[in-house]
């Protein structure tokens, strides 16, 4: 399944909820993920840009769904 | 204790509440008195008359003036006194604050902070609500509780299931996944969850016309501290948004609230349910209408209980977050994050 993305800005993280599981999965506006079952730890790490943000993921392809 | 953030708009009031009576509201501590002049404009001023604190609330407008009900002493619509019993000379101090407003979307805004700060152009939308392509139903609720156990509240739908089960819960909400997203340099939160395929539940069935099963996404919109926005669609399965945003051939429920702290303690719960479909239609707005305000009202019932209980207990106790708070943590962060940066300006 594709992943949600309805903001448009250029700082924008995000943690999507990955289905049938307890797993969340932080994308950070650099394009780096990080997977955790704790929000508070995930927020911390999102936050924490650029410390822990080497290992870049290629940035999402922002196809977007009608919100400005 | 409550963190207020100050220097932001918040909703004082629908603009129908506001008229030819003095309207006394409270807002983040502030007893303000509103009303509108003879030309339909509307004034906030401090609801204190400066002589000896009585409430201008409880006083009477002579044309655009207010003539305080104790003594007389007679104020502009900026706050300035312009007459004072007894004597011929107006002492210099004789004024009261008057605060910035601005009627948006059928709502009255007040600025709270440093009024040369206030900029029209930083309230949030909620354009529907006076869009004559949409049929709106409105309240007003007191809520008894600091205004952060409703953002708690609202950031996640997850407890529709529980609070509310019966009247806002549906069986695919377990099974749909939510991705919460922070735009951090405009201090927006976004929380969607979309249902590619669900049952259509009999009223939408009913007030849409769809027949099947649909896509339905219902979609949080949170600009801290004051406006949030759940935006609900509902379109046959598989049908989208156009890539330009425009979404002809879905129907729209937007539901808004405007969450104003009263006090450290309590909250002005204002909620309306927009939407784009059975126009007009008393049944419908009836429908929406209750519906609505037993949600708003149960959630009320809890949050009350709640503020009792953080009240009475002792500083320090330490709350678990799990997945479904993901939203309301965001929505915390951003929240303390505008408080700070308000007390940082102030030091330098």
């Amino acid at each position: 399944m594709s992943r949600v993305a309805m903001l448009r800005g250029d700082n924008v993280n995000r943690i999507h909820w990955k289905l049938g599981t307890d797993v969340l999965v932080g994308v950070c506006h650099c394009g780096a993920e990080h997977e955790s079952e704790d929000p508070v730890e995930l927020w911390d790490w999102l936050l924490a840009h650029p410390d822990g943000h080497g290992v870049s993921a290629p940035a999402e392809d922002r196809k977007l769904a009608g919100v400005s | 204790m409550s963190t207020f953030v100050r220097d932001q708009w918040y909703v004082a009031a629908y603009g129908r509440e506001v008229g030819r009576e003095l309207l006394a509201r409270t807002i983040l501590g502030e007893p303000i008195v509103f009303y509108r002049t003879v030309a339909g404009e509307v004034v906030a001023l401090a609801d204190r008359c400066v002589h000896r604190r009585y409430p201008l609330s409880e006083s009477r407008l002579d044309g655009d003036n207010v003539v305080c009900g104790y003594h007389g002493f007679t104020y502009d619509t900026g706050g300035g006194c312009v007459f004072v019993p007894g004597q011929a000379r107006i002492p210099r101090t004789a004024r009261v604050p008057a605060y910035p407003v601005a009627e948006r979307d059928s709502f009255v805004w007040v600025w709270i902070g440093d009024r040369d700060k206030a900029d029209e152009s930083l309230i949030p939308r909620a354009p529907w609500l006076d869009d004559p392509g949409y049929t709106t139903v409105s309240g007003l609720e007191p809520l008894k509780a600091r205004y952060e156990l409703l953002v708690d509240n609202l950031m996640d739908l997850s407890h529709e299931t529980y609070l509310h089960g019966g009247y806002i819960g549906t069986p695919e909400v377990a099974n749909t996944p939510i991705t919460t997203e922070v735009d951090e340099d405009r201090g927006i939160i976004y929380v969607s969850r979309h249902m590619d395929d669900a049952a259509c539940p009999p009223f939408y069935a009913k007030s849409t016309g769809i027949d099947g099963r649909i896509t339905r996404w219902q979609d949080i919109e949170y600009h801290p501290p004051c406006l949030y926005l759940l935006h609900s669609r509902i379109a046959p399965v598989g049908v989208l948004p156009n890539a330009d945003g425009t979404d002809p051939d879905a129907f729209h429920i937007e539901v808004v609230y405007a969450i104003t702290p009263e006090t450290e303690h309590s909250t002005h719960d204002f909620w309306a349910v927009a939407r784009d479909f059975a126009l007009g239609d008393q049944e419908v707005s009836d429908f929406l209408a209750e519906n609505n305000r037993t949600v708003v009202l149960q959630d009320v019932v809890a949050l009350d209980i709640l503020e009792q209980v953080i009240q009475a207990e002792p500083d320090g106790y330490q709350e678990l977050s799990v997945n479904i708070d993901t939203g309301g943590l965001a929505a915390r962060r951003i929240l303390k994050r505008m408080a700070g940066e308000r007390r940082k300006a102030a030091v330098k």
